[in-house]
């Protein structure tokens, strides 16, 4: 019996190393492990033996059951990962189809540039303030030592409402008012983004509509040189270190002395092209030392205060920073246009 | 203001700097040079000749065969221009010249006929056209007869010339003469500055026996001084005087017109020549005009004045619009003979007025406008009165007629070092200040660090020490101003609740597909009219206009974003880019006043517009084209994003799809809307289905906290169930649901709709809803009869309130 059992467990062997499905398996484990199947049949014989070879016997055809069993299995799972491999071998896509497009949005350009500009200056202890766009001629005009019948003021260039009303033509009110609100008795830092407005014809380099950034910070003695420092680093940071920059004497009713800032043209490095009209610097801000005249009329008194302001304009930067043509762009909402920025911040 | 730096070399030394390299320092020192011009530094080899002959082309009528001697030889060119005459000398372009645009002259043949080079004229020889005297527009350039033959005849028309063209700031005006910039120059460069001679001999007739002035207004007209030229002979003024107008940009006309132009050029004066005979009287009358008086100024238009325009007057009628321009009547002419010259100072206020009121902008009104230096006036007239003798052959009366009542003291301003020096962040010396004030040729008393400036006139934009500060710097050069950053106590700078909430938004419509727009505030009177909130609109009863604008397009403020968004939409539309979703923060104007008098109220809306197809999957066969639910589910999440909830209820909105607009109200009061907007106004814009909404989000920064507070995670679990009704097909589900919430107990945690159904399985006019409800209780773990009591409760009131069925 010894031997048959031997037999059976080699013959039951082989056929599973040459089993090549599942199904071949599963006959192997009915033909040799079933209830009909040789052991089964050895094992039931073993009333004819001694009592002693019984338990022998016995041992030995489980052995031989587990042998099986344990081949069985193994490879079992051998067929199976194959069959596996073989059925994702079948679902197989072209993975080079386009896939099932989400829908993103992004900022308008103007955005962008105003919010970069808006974190630099944070980062330099500014705060942010808002104002009206509708303003009264006093704080559009006349807190900014601008007094009735200034050259500057005239009411060509200016949207009015009423005679005492008209949408501002600078965000510098913002300024005015924040001062009036501080009273005359704290430091002010701040920057105020906005949209502005002018009695322009659109065209290529003019808008009706545009935006305005300016800032303002008055404190005891501010220097013409903290100017110089302030800006230098936000241009440096705005439009990349390798940038020179200089200031040049200018004139704002609202500064004394008032200043420009000009970078050194990207286009040609600082050796003159048609963009920077040949001078190799483009002019990106204007700025100055607040006039003692708009301290005193918003209640600081120039002998013990006074400061510096700027003001920029984010559709020349996007401009210059992008190359962007014509400023109509801004506007026209053009989504070719409003793309292409999307992935520009 | 155009400066020809040949002209300014008469007043100071620029030999040894180029034009590049002294634009630049101009510009750094505070008056931007915008651009530097060379009237033809590409040409050559254009020399004077002399016509010897000049006879009609054998085979053609227009055309002149002239034998021109250049010289060294003698050409034949044949010559076009209908001027040309034998005996004149001419400007000649040889063979092998160049001219402006890279024209370049060839021997060549005409109508068989061999020319030799070309006869110019001052437009080929890159003049602008209407710079060139009138007399030679039509023809070719003739020289004074004692001109040189063969000589450069671009250095003799001054075409060697740089011109730098400054862009002055209003407060320069005294740039905008030769004399003022040679004034900057001299600072810069630091080289002495010449005058020009002002000496004139006078004949022996008195000024006085011809004319009298009276001045009804010296406030006005605080000055006048009257100098009166005999024996004019008029005629071209000289060759140079000419270049230097041309250069300037100002066309020839004769010498008297010239010399006047000139020195106003030169002094930054303006002057005006009357024809004596033709002022028609022998005094003048300085004074407003009359309401309603009329005169015919030198353009020959006839304008009708006000009291605040000031004339000259003969005692009788308006000669001159004072400070502006000339009347008709009393015009230089070629039979003038008698000059009778003004050189007066006008207010600024007086001449803006009448420059205004005529639309007549001048170069002497620019100059009045912004204030002429006092101590001028009468130095440009006796320079205006000597070259009139020089060039125009005339005899200058002894004695200047004048009224004088005008303040010619200079303005006193006090700095001091240390005050300089902390304003700037420098340490600059007082010899330094000192050797900046020398160098602008400022007078100043100096004790020790103190000064005491005496301004001279000519620089009106200096009154305060700031202004000081000013000069000292761009002298001493904004360059060499250290870098420093400021000393006052640091703060923290920062977005406030509201600014990071506004961000917050904008990101969440990018991430929710939308991409900002920003559109005009200003659109057309109809468009102000359309598509707004009601919330809006109950408050504003008009939308606000302007008093004056430019055009109807930008005339009126927005009321509601959404008319210039759609036409930004359908901007695109019309270039192909059909799927467009945008969304735009901005805000709208209302003024509860019919009679704008107040600022209207400036509220901030979050608007959007979607059309088109939302998502396209062509290979797919995948489509879905924008609807409402699209546009809501956007809405939602925003709410959600921000932690509030809303309802919307059923609106009527101009503009929008009656059946398709809901309203949104946060807290029982409404703060926009969303649907669809009308198919009639849709086909207006040419837009095809298109869906909106237009949000309050100043109400919604008020009720929001920004701060998120922790909610605990509920460690019980939740049981769902399923209830499926059906009801009338006008109920509306959002009303169910409402009654669910409430019939339902505090254990309803959400209650969403997972089914609509409408069709062939049910009784016609019904509709069948089913939603799934959530029960949740945070504090222990939920019983069945818990759930099953508010179920009973729920179906109990759908029942009741919209006579809902279960569904069987
Ligand atoms: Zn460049």
């Amino acid at each position: 019996m010894k031997e048959r059992l031997k037999e059976l467990q080699l013959e039951a062997l082989e056929r599973v190393e040459k089993a090549s499905t599942l199904s071949d398996l599963q006959d192997i484990r009915v033909a040799y492990l079933g209830k009909k199947g040789p052991i089964t049949e050895v094992l039931r014989g073993m009333g004819k033996l001694s009592q002693e070879e019984r338990p022998i016997i016995g041992e030995l055809a489980n052995k031989v059951r587990e042998g099986i069993a344990n081949e069985l299995d193994v490879k079992k799972a051998k067929l199976e990962a194959k069959e596996l491999d073989k059925k994702l071998e079948q679902e197989t896509i072209d993975i080079t189809l386009p896939g099932r497009p989400v829908q993103v949005g992004g900022p308008h350009l103007l955005t962008s540039i105003v919010q970069e500009i808006e974190d630099l200056f944070i980062g330099m202890g500014f705060e942010i303030r808002e104002g009206p766009e509708v303003e009264t001629d006093y704080y559009n005009f006349e807190a900014l030592n601008l007094p009735k019948g200034h050259p500057a003021r005239d009411m060509q260039d200016s949207f009015y409402i009423t005679e005492d009303l008209l949408l501002r033509t600078h965000t510098s009110p913002v300024q005015a008012r924040t001062m009036g609100e501080y009273k005359g008795s704290q430091p002010v830092k701040m920057i105020c983004p906005g949209k502005v407005y002018r009695r322009d014809t659109d065209d290529a380099t003019h808008s009706h509509q545009f935006t305005q950034v300016e800032g303002l910070y008055v404190d005891k003695d501010v220097r013409m040189s903290d100017l110089k420092g302030v800006l230098n680093s936000f241009a440096k940071q705005l439009f990349g270190e390798d940038r020179e920059i200089r200031l040049r004497p200018s004139f704002f009713p609202f500064t004394e002395p008032s200043v420009e800032m000009d970078i050194s043209c990207k286009v040609c490095n600082g050796k003159g092209c048609s963009v920077c009209k040949r001078t190799g610097w483009i002019e990106i801000l204007g700025g100055g030392m607040v006039h003692p005249r708009v301290l005193e009329l918003a209640g600081y008194d120039p002998k013990v205060y006074n400061g510096f302001a700027f003001g920029m304009g984010p559709e020349r930067i996007a401009m210059l920073k992008y190359g962007v043509d014509d400023i109509r762009h801004f506007y026209a909402n053009d989504v070719r246009f409003l793309k292409q920025y999307h992935k520009a911040e | 203001m155009f400066v020809s730096l040949n002209w300014l070399r008469n007043y100071v030394d620029i030999e040894n700097i180029t034009p590049e390299e002294l634009a630049e320092k101009i510009t750094k020192t505070g008056i931007e040079v915008e651009g530097i011009e060379y009237i033809a530094d590409q040409s050559s080899n254009v020399v004077v000749g002399f016509v010897n002959e000049c006879e009609k082309h054998p085979n053609a009528d227009k055309l002149n065969l002239c034998q021109v001697d250049v010289g060294d030889e003698v050409l034949q060119i044949i010559c076009g221009a209908p001027n040309i005459a034998q005996g004149q000398k001419v400007a000649v372009a040889k063979p092998g010249a160049v001219l402006p645009g890279n024209f370049k002259i060839k021997k060549a043949k005409l109508r068989g006929v061999e020319s030799n080079g070309m006869i110019c004229s001052l437009q080929e020889l890159g003049i602008e056209e209407k710079y060139v005297p009138k007399d030679v527009a039509e023809g070719i350039f003739v020289f004074p007869e004692e001109s040189e033959v063969g000589v450069n005849a671009l250095q003799l028309l001054n075409l060697d010339d740089a011109i730098l063209e400054l862009g002055l700031t209003p407060n320069r005006s005294d740039a905008l003469s030769m004399l003022g910039v040679a004034y900057e120059v001299s600072a810069i460069l630091d080289v002495p500055i010449r005058l020009p001679e002002e000496g004139v001999e006078t004949g022996t007739e008195k000024a006085s026996d011809y004319v009298s002035i009276k001045v009804e207004d010296p406030d006005l007209n605080p000055y006048y001084g009257a100098f009166v030229v005999k024996d004019i002979q008029i005629g071209p003024s000289p060759l140079w005087i000419r270049n230097y107008l041309m250069a300037a940009g100002i066309r020839p006309i004769n010498n008297v017109v010239d010399i006047t132009n000139y020195v106003l050029l030169e002094y930054g004066q303006p002057l005006h020549a009357f024809d004596f005979d033709q002022f028609g009287s022998k005094e003048i009358v300085v004074r407003r005009a009359h309401d309603g008086e009329k005169m015919i100024t030198l353009d020959d238009e006839e304008r009708t004045l006000k009291s605040d325009h000031l004339v000259i007057t003969n005692g009788q009628q308006p000669t001159a619009l004072a400070g502006v321009m000339g009347g008709a009547n009393s015009e230089v002419s070629d039979q003038t003979t008698t000059v009778l010259l003004e050189a007066a100072y006008f207010a600024p206020s007086a001449v803006r007025t009448s420059s205004k009121d005529h639309g007549l902008r001048s170069e002497s009104s620019t100059r009045f406008e912004k204030g002429v230096d006092p101590n001028r006036v009468k130095r440009a007239g006796l320079r205006a009165a000597q070259l009139l003798t020089k060039y125009a052959n005339g005899t200058l009366l002894s004695g200047i007629v004048e009224f004088d009542q005008l303040d010619k003291s200079e303005v006193e301003v006090n700095i001091q070092t240390n005050k300089i020096n902390n304003r700037l962040g420098t340490e600059i010396s007082k010899e330094t200040i000192a050797d900046i004030l020398r160098k602008l040729n400022f007078n100043y008393d100096q004790d020790g660090d103190d000064f005491t400036i005496h301004v001279p006139t000519r620089r009106q934009d200096i009154t305060i020490f700031e202004d000081m500060i000013e000069e000292v710097a761009r002298i001493y050069g904004y360059d060499n101003l250290p870098y420093t950053l400021p000393q006052g106590a640091s703060q923290a700078g920062g977005l406030t609740n509201q600014q990071q909430l506004k961000r917050n938004v904008k990101n969440y419509f990018e991430s929710a597909g939308l991409m900002e727009a920003i559109t005009y505030s200003l659109t057309t009177k109809q468009r102000a009219n359309l598509l707004i909130s009601p919330e809006i609109k109950s408050k504003a009863e008009v939308p606000v206009a302007l008093a004056m604008p430019m055009s109807e397009e930008h005339s009126t403020l927005r009321l509601s974003i959404l008319p210039e968004m759609l036409d930004s939409l359908a901007y695109n539309i019309a270039r192909k880019q059909p799927n467009l979703g945008y969304y735009e923060v901005g805000t709208v104007f209302v003024s509860e006043q019919k009679i704008v008098t107040e600022q209207p109220e400036e509220k901030l809306r979050a608007t959007g517009a979607v059309t088109g197809e939302w998502i396209s999957h062509p290979w797919q066969q995948e489509k879905r084209v924008v609807d409402f639910f699209l546009v809501k589910g956007i809405v939602e999440g925003l709410f959600r994003k921000l932690n509030l909830s809303v309802e919307y209820k059923q609106v009527k909105i101009d503009g929008m799809h009656p059946g398709r607009t809901a309203q949104i109200y946060l807290q029982e009061r409404p703060i926009g809307f969303l649907g669809q907007v009308h198919p009639k106004l849709q086909k207006d814009y040419d837009l095809k289905d298109t869906y909106v909404f237009d949000i309050d989000l100043d109400y919604i920064f008020e009720l929001h906290d920004i701060e998120p507070s922790f909610l605990k995670i509920p460690r019980y679990p939740s049981i769902s169930r399923d209830i499926a009704l059906v009801v009338k097909e006008e109920v509306y589900a959002g009303a169910i649901q409402s009654t669910i919430e409430e019939a339902g107990g505090s254990l309803v945690k959400e209650v969403q709709v997972f089914d609509v159904y409408q069709g062939e399985h049910l009784a016609k006019g019904t509709k069948s809803i089913a939603f799934n409800i959530l029960y949740l209780d945070p504090e222990k773990t939920l019983k069945d009869e818990e759930v099953e009591k508010s179920y009973q409760a729920i179906l109990s009131a759908v029942q009741d309130v919209h006579q809902a069925e279960l569904r069987g």
